[in-house]
C-alpha cells in the first residue's frame, strides 16, 4: 500500500521500530487463555494472551448469549478456583435474561467461581470495571454492554487495557448488540450462534459457535473458525458440518468492519 | 415462715440461699430471648419484663398468638408467666401485678385495680385505705389537685400514669456492641477531613482492641453525633473478618462518596462513635512466600470495596437452590455475606446442556405455531422476529410445586429445546396442558449458548 504522505509513512516506521524494541505494549503474554483446540491455539500463538484485552461482539442481540458463553467458557476453563468477574448493569437481566447458574453448570463450568456485579448505569459500569481489572487474582473479568457504549471511547478503552495489562488480569468486553469500533483490544472477534451436530431424533446437540477474528494486534486477522463445546473434554473441537452447511474455508480474508479503522 | 418451721414441717425441704444477682442474669436473658418478638424490651426487675409489641403481632397472627407463643416457652423453661396487655407500659405493668378479677375491656379493668397497684409506700397507701379510696376508680373520679395535695405529687403522677394521661416511656435493653470506641470534644468538630482524621484514630483504638481479642471486625458502624442533636450513622461490612484499619479506612472513604446526601457536619460534630457490632474469631494469617494469600485477599478486597461502592446486593454469589422451578433453582445472594458453596447438579456426561445460559425471569410470551395437543412448536415469534425451527428435543415436563400450594393448583409446563435455522437454540415451553386450561400460552424461557 502506498502512504498518501511522507510524514504518516516516517510515523509508521517509527511506530514499528518501537515495537521491535520492546516498547510496553510488546511485552511477551505471561500466559494463554486456550481453547483446548489444537489448530485454533496455535493460529493465535497459544490462544487469548493473559493480562490483554479482548473483545466479544454479537453484532445480532440474538447471539447474545454464544458470545457471553463462549467468553465465559473461556475464562472458567482455567483450572484452579480464581473467581471469574461479571459486570454488567441491572436492567441486562430483563434484556438479555438472567445469567443461570445451572446452565453453567450443564456446560461444565463451576458456577461457585462466578462474581456477579450489577451497577445502575454503564458509567458506574466502566468504573467498576476500572477497579475489577486492577485486582490481581480473578480468572478474567467479563464488561457486558448493550449496544453502543459512548463512554467506551479510545481513553477509557486503554485505561482499561492499561490497568489490566499491569495487574495480569485478562479483560474480556462482551459488547452485545453493537458493531465493531476501532479499540486497543488485543483481539477482536465477532461471534454467531452455529447449527449445531444433531443428536438423535433430531434434538439440538452441542453448543457451536462462528468464530470470525476481525483483528488481531500481533497477526493477521479475518480467519474464521466454526467450534463447538465439548463439556466432557472440557474443550472446544472442530464442529462437524452438517451437509446443509456449506464448508468454510480455513483462513479467509474478509473485510472486517473496524479492523482497518484501528 | 421461718426456715426452721418449714424444716420442721416437710423433713426433706431443698434450700437454695437467694442470689439476687443469678435472678437478674436469669432475667437477663429471658429479655435478650424477647428479642424474637420485639426489638424493645425493657426489664422490670426483679422479676418483670415489658414488651413493647406495637406492630409486632401480626408475626403471630394476633395479640393472643404472641401471649400463647412467649407462655409456651416460658413453661418449658419452667416458669409460671403471668402477663397483661395494657394501652401504656404502666397500665400493662399494673395489670399483670395487681389484676385480681377479670373485666370487660381494658379501662374498666384498670380503674378495678386497687390502689396498691399505684405502689407509692406503705403509708399512703394506707392512708388512701382509709379514705375509703379502695380502687383506682375511685380516685380517678376526685380531682387530681386535691390528691397531689393531700398526698403528695408522687400519687398523683402514678395515677396519671396508670390511666394513660402521661406518658410512661420505655426503657428498653440494648445490646451493646461487643467492642465500641467513642471520642467527645470539648469544641465541635466542623471539618469533615479532620473527622475523617478522628474517625482512623478510632478504628485505630478499635483494630487494638480486636487484636487483643483475637478477633476480626464484620461489620463497622460509624456515627455522628452533631451538636444540634441530629445524628448520622454510616455502616461498612467486609466479606471476611478483618483488623486491616487501612481496607475498613478505604471503605468509609469509598462509601462517604458514594453518600447521595453527603455527610454535613452543620455546625459540628460533638461526638463521634465507632461500634463493631459483629465479630468473628480471626487468627493472625500466615502469608505464603509465592503471595497466595496476598491474592486471594485481593479479590476479596474488591469484593468489599465494590459492595460499599453498589450496596450490599451489587456484588453477588450464585448458590444452588432445591427445587426443580427452573426460576427458583438458583439464588444470587449478597457475595459479602454468602453461604458456603452448595454442589450444583452434575451434568449427564455426552449430553448437551439441558438448561439455558441466560434465563428470562418472568418468562416472555411468544407466538407459536405447534399441534394441538401436545406436539413440539414449529414456528415462534419473538420480539418482532419469526423462528422457523428446525430441531428440537421435548417436552420435559415439569409439573408445579402442588405440594407447597394450599388449593393443590398450578399449571404443568412442557419445556422444549429448540434451534431455528441459523442456529440460535432456545428454551420454550406451553404453560399448561390442554386438560388443565382450555388455551394455553407459549413462553420463551431462555436462550442457550
Amino acid at each position: 500500500m502506498r502512504e498518501s504522505s511522507q510524514p504518516l509513512a516516517g510515523l509508521r516506521q517509527r511506530i514499528a521500530r518501537l515495537a521491535a524494541t520492546g516498547g510496553p505494549e510488546s511485552r511477551p503474554a505471561e500466559g494463554w487463555l486456550a481453547t483446548g483446540h489444537d489448530a485454533f491455539d496455535a493460529a493465535l500463538g497459544g490462544g487469548l494472551a493473559i493480562g490483554r484485552t479482548h473483545e466479544f461482539f454479537a453484532a445480532d442481540a440474538l447471539d447474545a448469549s454464544s458470545a457471553a458463553a463462549f467468553a465465559a467458557l473461556l475464562a472458567l476453563r482455567t483450572p484452579g478456583k480464581a473467581p471469574l468477574l461479571w459486570l454488567r448493569t441491572v436492567d441486562a437481566g430483563r434484556r438479555t435474561g438472567h445469567i443461570y447458574a445451572p446452565g453453567i453448570a450443564e456446560l461444565g463450568g463451576d458456577p461457585d467461581r462466578l462474581l456477579l456485579v450489577e451497577t445502575a448505569d454503564p458509567k458506574m459500569l466502566l468504573a467498576c470495571a476500572n477497579d475489577a481489572v486492577r485486582c490481581a487474582g480473578s480468572a478474567a473479568v467479563i464488561v457486558e454492554s448493550w449496544g453502543k457504549f459512548p463512554l467506551l471511547d479510545l481513553t477509557a478503552g486503554r485505561r482499561l487495557a492499561l490497568g489490566a495489562r499491569d495487574a495480569g488480569t485478562t479483560l474480556l468486553m462482551l459488547r452485545l448488540n453493537a458493531v465493531p469500533t476501532p479499540s486497543v483490544a488485543e483481539t477482536r472477534w465477532n461471534i454467531v450462534a452455529a447449527p449445531s451436530r444433531a443428536l438423535e431424533a433430531n434434538a439440538p446437540g452441542a453448543p457451536a459457535f462462528d468464530l470470525e477474528l476481525l483483528r488481531w494486534r500481533s497477526g493477521p486477522a479475518g480467519t474464521r473458525w466454526r467450534l463447538d463445546w465439548d463439556k466432557d473434554e472440557q474443550a472446544f473441537r472442530n464442529a462437524a458440518l452438517s451437509g446443509a452447511v456449506l464448508p468454510l474455508a480455513a483462513r479467509r480474508t474478509v473485510h472486517p468492519l473496524g479492523a482497518e479503522a484501528a | 415462715m421461718p426456715l426452721a418451721d418449714a424444716r420442721a414441717q416437710v423433713p426433706d425441704l431443698t434450700i437454695v440461699p437467694h442470689d439476687p444477682v443469678l435472678d437478674q442474669n436469669w432475667l437477663d436473658r429471658l429479655a435478650q430471648g424477647c428479642a424474637r418478638y420485639t426489638p424493645l424490651v425493657a426489664l422490670d426487675a426483679p422479676d418483670g419484663l415489658i414488651l413493647d409489641i406495637t406492630g409486632c403481632t401480626h408475626l403471630f397472627e394476633d395479640e393472643a398468638g404472641l401471649i400463647d407463643d412467649i407462655e409456651r416457652r416460658l413453661t418449658r423453661l419452667g416458669m409460671t408467666p403471668r402477663h397483661a396487655l395494657g394501652p401504656t407500659a404502666d397500665a400493662a405493668r399494673a395489670l399483670a401485678r395487681y389484676q385480681t378479677r377479670p373485666a370487660p375491656d381494658e379501662p374498666t379493668a384498670i380503674r378495678r385495680l386497687p390502689v396498691a397497684a399505684l405502689e407509692l409506700d406503705a403509708e399512703a397507701t394506707t392512708a388512701l385505705v382509709r379514705a375509703g379510696l379502695k380502687t383506682i376508680g375511685d380516685l380517678a373520679a376526685r380531682p387530681m389537685a386535691n390528691i397531689a395535695a393531700r398526698f403528695g405529687a408522687a400519687a398523683a403522677m402514678a395515677l396519671r400514669r396508670l390511666l394513660g394521661d402521661a406518658p410512661s416511656p420505655l426503657d428498653p435493653r440494648v445490646t451493646p456492641p461487643p467492642v465500641a470506641t467513642e471520642r467527645r470534644f470539648a469544641e465541635p468538630v466542623a471539618s469533615l477531613p479532620h473527622a475523617t482524621r478522628i474517625l482512623a484514630e478510632l478504628v485505630d483504638e478499635a483494630i487494638i482492641e480486636l487484636g487483643e481479642r483475637g478477633k476480626g471486625g464484620r461489620h463497622f458502624r460509624a456515627t455522628f453525633f452533631r451538636s444540634d442533636g441530629l445524628a448520622r450513622s454510616i455502616a461498612v461490612e467486609t466479606g471476611h473478618a478483618t483488623r486491616d484499619a487501612g481496607l475498613v479506612m478505604r471503605l468509609f472513604a469509598e462509601r462517604m462518596d458514594g453518600l447521595r446526601d453527603p455527610l454535613d457536619p452543620g455546625f459540628g460534630f460533638d461526638m463521634m462513635r465507632l461500634a463493631v457490632p459483629r465479630l468473628e474469631p480471626l487468627a493472625a494469617t500466615q502469608l505464603k512466600l509465592e503471595g497466595g494469600e496476598v491474592r486471594a485477599a485481593a479479590v476479596t478486597d474488591l469484593v468489599d470495596r465494590l459492595a460499599t461502592r453498589l450496596g450490599r446486593g451489587g456484588v453477588r454469589k450464585f448458590v444452588a437452590a432445591d427445587t426443580h422451578i427452573p426460576e427458583q433453582a438458583q439464588l444470587a445472594l449478597p457475595a459479602i455475606d454468602a453461604p458456603p458453596p452448595t454442589p450444583w447438579p452434575a451434568p449427564e456426561p455426552g449430553e448437551p446442556p439441558l438448561r439455558p445460559f441466560y434465563l428470562f425471569d418472568p418468562p416472555q410470551v411468544i407466538e407459536v405455531i405447534a399441534e394441538v395437543p401436545d406436539g413440539p412448536p414449529h414456528r415462534f415469534r419473538w420480539r418482532r422476529a419469526t423462528h422457523a425451527i428446525r430441531r428440537y428435543e421435548g417436552p420435559e415436563r415439569i409439573a408445579s410445586e402442588w405440594w407447597r400450594r394450599r388449593d393443590n393448583a398450578g399449571l404443568t409446563r412442557d419445556y422444549y429445546r429448540v434451534e431455528d435455522e441459523r442456529g440460535r437454540r432456545y428454551w420454550l415451553f406451553r404453560h399448561g396442558l390442554y386438560d388443565e386450561k382450555p388455551d394455553p400460552r407459549w413462553y420463551i424461557h431462555g436462550v442457550f449458548a
